[in-house]
């Protein structure tokens, strides 16, 4: 799998979206993306990529798109 | 009473919003005089809350006015709402004003909105702070069902959404906790607090009462704690203090909250349920370490907010308890309805006493006419110890237990078990007799095998007693209790 593939799968498994909706999605924007939804993503991603997001990129984590500029800091190109 | 005028307080400032806006207590003075003469006295308002000066002026006002206010969060559910005005017949609806065209029924293709048939009540104040008031045009009929005079608000029970059962609140009870929550957390004029819990909660409505008792000033958000803006508007107006449930005190870890530079903070308060072991004792020595206090509360709803409290300088000593009775109130542990354990260390009923015990439940209308049903005594349902120096520990609710096998078994300890031994994970237990069911938020069929297999071996329940499920996440209401009828009802 690659990194946008796995990205994606823990995009859609957490929030039951389809790859098309993806892109759309934004903290607070859907019932599930909330903040506890936004705990559990953090730690998915932690787990996958095998990362630690700080602070500042947790607050950062504002949207689908703004994600992957976030794990670009972590050298987790998608 | 907290809301009521207090001339040497008016130059301070009582509400910033994080939009910009602010309200000194002088001006709310002006606002009350604006707005109440709109509000009949002895009257219902369903009060729909966002954490904004509107919401809160509005609040303060009804009190003041002897309106007594419903406290709801702004996205109920519609149809909720309607069968509570069903149920309730209030004569007045308030909400922001960015709902206006759901709520008139204007919003979308013939649907119907609650305020439909209801007038608008202008003023400039309210309006000036994005609220809308309606008069319903049932009133005249409703005001037949004449509300007991020292009745001042209700809040639905926590936890329970779509429910109509509510509690009544009286001035007494709502002065008397704020009071006494102003008097052991030694809350005075510069303290400024921020919100990170919605009004119509009673804990956090509770934060609000005992600033205003005090004359500070309430910083109030609708960002969460995982949006910058939080963190900028907490930096720029130097807040004092937060309170949280323990999700909250879980993002904040998450967050790695102890390295963040947030040199106004004095005080964390937790409250709405017990907080892991684990967690309580790295906030305590957090808090020890930098000299800021942490401090571990106790409460229902039926008991106004808060009934007991684990002082700041035993947060490490005492760790996992939740303290001592609040100023002015007592508790006991029972052992049925008239026998009282005077043991230390030994589990039973909590039941507290004191001047905040509210005055019952209501489920319809004519149940706002009620006097005091309680007489300032509470059975909290809370199965509670006590130990040697007084300090009470919550050992599990009255209810949330199940007979393994002809062994009693905490469903809340289950849960706490699992936190402990799988570090993070979050866990809701349920089930009947002899088949306990736990649910697994984001887990895989490997960890439900190993969770069970462990569950098994330390409790000493048969394995065929216990099933781990993966769910996708625990449903929590806005405080963050997990809502068990909300969890899939497979067997």
């Amino acid at each position: 799998m690659t990194n946008l593939e796995k990205y994606n799968k823990i995009f859609r498994g957490m929030f039951r979206k389809t790859d098309e909706e993806l892109p759309a999605l934004k903290y607070r924007g859907i019932a599930l993306w909330d903040s506890i939804g936004h705990m559990d993503l953090m730690g998915e991603l932690e787990e996958t990529f095998d990362i630690r997001i700080e602070t500042q990129d947790v607050l950062d984590f504002t949207s689908y798109e703004k994600g992957k500029e976030v794990l670009r800091r972590y050298g987790v190109e998608i | 009473m907290f809301y009521d005028t207090d001339p040497s307080k008016s130059s301070r400032t009582m509400l910033v919003e994080d939009g910009g806006g602010r309200l000194t207590y002088g001006e709310f003075e002006r606002f009350y005089e604006s707005v109440s003469g709109l509000l009949r006295p002895g009257t219902l308002m369903f009060l729909l809350c966002e954490n904004s000066i509107g919401a809160v002026a509005l609040y303060l006002t009804c009190l003041r006015r002897n309106v007594v206010p419903l406290l709801l969060e702004r996205n109920l559910d519609r149809h909720l709402l309607a069968g509570l005005i069903g149920t309730y017949r209030p004569e007045y609806l308030a909400f922001p004003a960015d709902m206006e065209e759901r709520m008139c029924g204007r919003g979308g293709e013939g649907e119907h909105g609650p305020a439909e048939e209801a007038a608008p009540v202008a003023s400039e104040e309210t309006e000036r702070f994005g609220y809308r008031i309606f008069r319903s045009e049932a009133a005249h009929d409703a005001a037949a069902d004449g509300l007991n005079s020292e009745l001042a608000l209700l809040l639905t029970t926590s936890g329970s959404t779509g429910s109509p059962k509510l509690v009544r609140q009286s001035r007494r009870n709502i002065q008397s906790n704020a009071a006494a929550i102003a008097e052991y957390l030694e809350l005075d004029e510069t303290e400024r607090p921020i919100t990170t819990l919605p009004m119509n909660y009673t804990y956090g409505l509770s934060v609000i009462n005992s600033h205003i008792l005090a004359g500070a000033t309430v910083l109030l958000t609708k960002h969460t704690l995982f949006e910058r803006e939080f963190w900028d508007f907490f930096r720029k107006e130097g807040a004092t203090s937060i309170a949280g449930v323990p999700y909250t005190y879980e993002m904040l870890n998450r967050l790695s909250f102890f390295g963040m530079d947030l040199p106004s903070l004095r005080t964390m308060t937790q409250a709405g349920g017990k907080l892991s072991p684990a967690l309580h004792k790295k906030f305590a020595e957090y808090a020890q370490a930098t000299g800021r206090r942490f401090i571990v509360m106790y409460g229902q709803t039926e008991a106004t907010a808060r009934m007991g409290y684990l002082p700041a300088k035993d947060a490490l000593r005492k760790c996992g308890s939740m303290g001592i009775a609040i100023p002015g109130g007592r508790f006991r542990l029972m052992e049925d309805e008239k026998t009282e354990i005077l043991e230390a260390d030994t589990v039973g009923e909590l039941v507290y006493e004191g001047e905040n015990v509210t005055m019952g439940y209501a489920a319809c209308r004519a149940d706002l006419s009620k006097g005091d049903e309680r007489g300032g005594i509470l059975f909290t349902g809370d199965m509670a110890k006590r130990d040697a120096e007084g300090f009470y520990y919550i050992t599990g609710r009255k209810k949330r237990f199940l007979k393994m096998f002809g062994k009693r078994v905490n469903m809340d300890e289950i849960e706490q078990m699992l936190k402990a031994g799988f570090g993070e994970i979050d866990v809701a237990c349920t089930g009947k007799d002899d088949a306990m069911r736990i649910y697994a938020a984001g887990a895989d069929e490997d960890f439900c095998e190993r969770a069970a297999a462990w569950l098994s071996e330390k409790t000493g329940i048969h394995p065929r007693g216990i099933r781990v499920l993966p769910i996708e996440k625990i449903p929590k209401n806005e405080a963050g209790k997990t809502i068990y009828k909300d969890l899939p009802d497979d067997q």
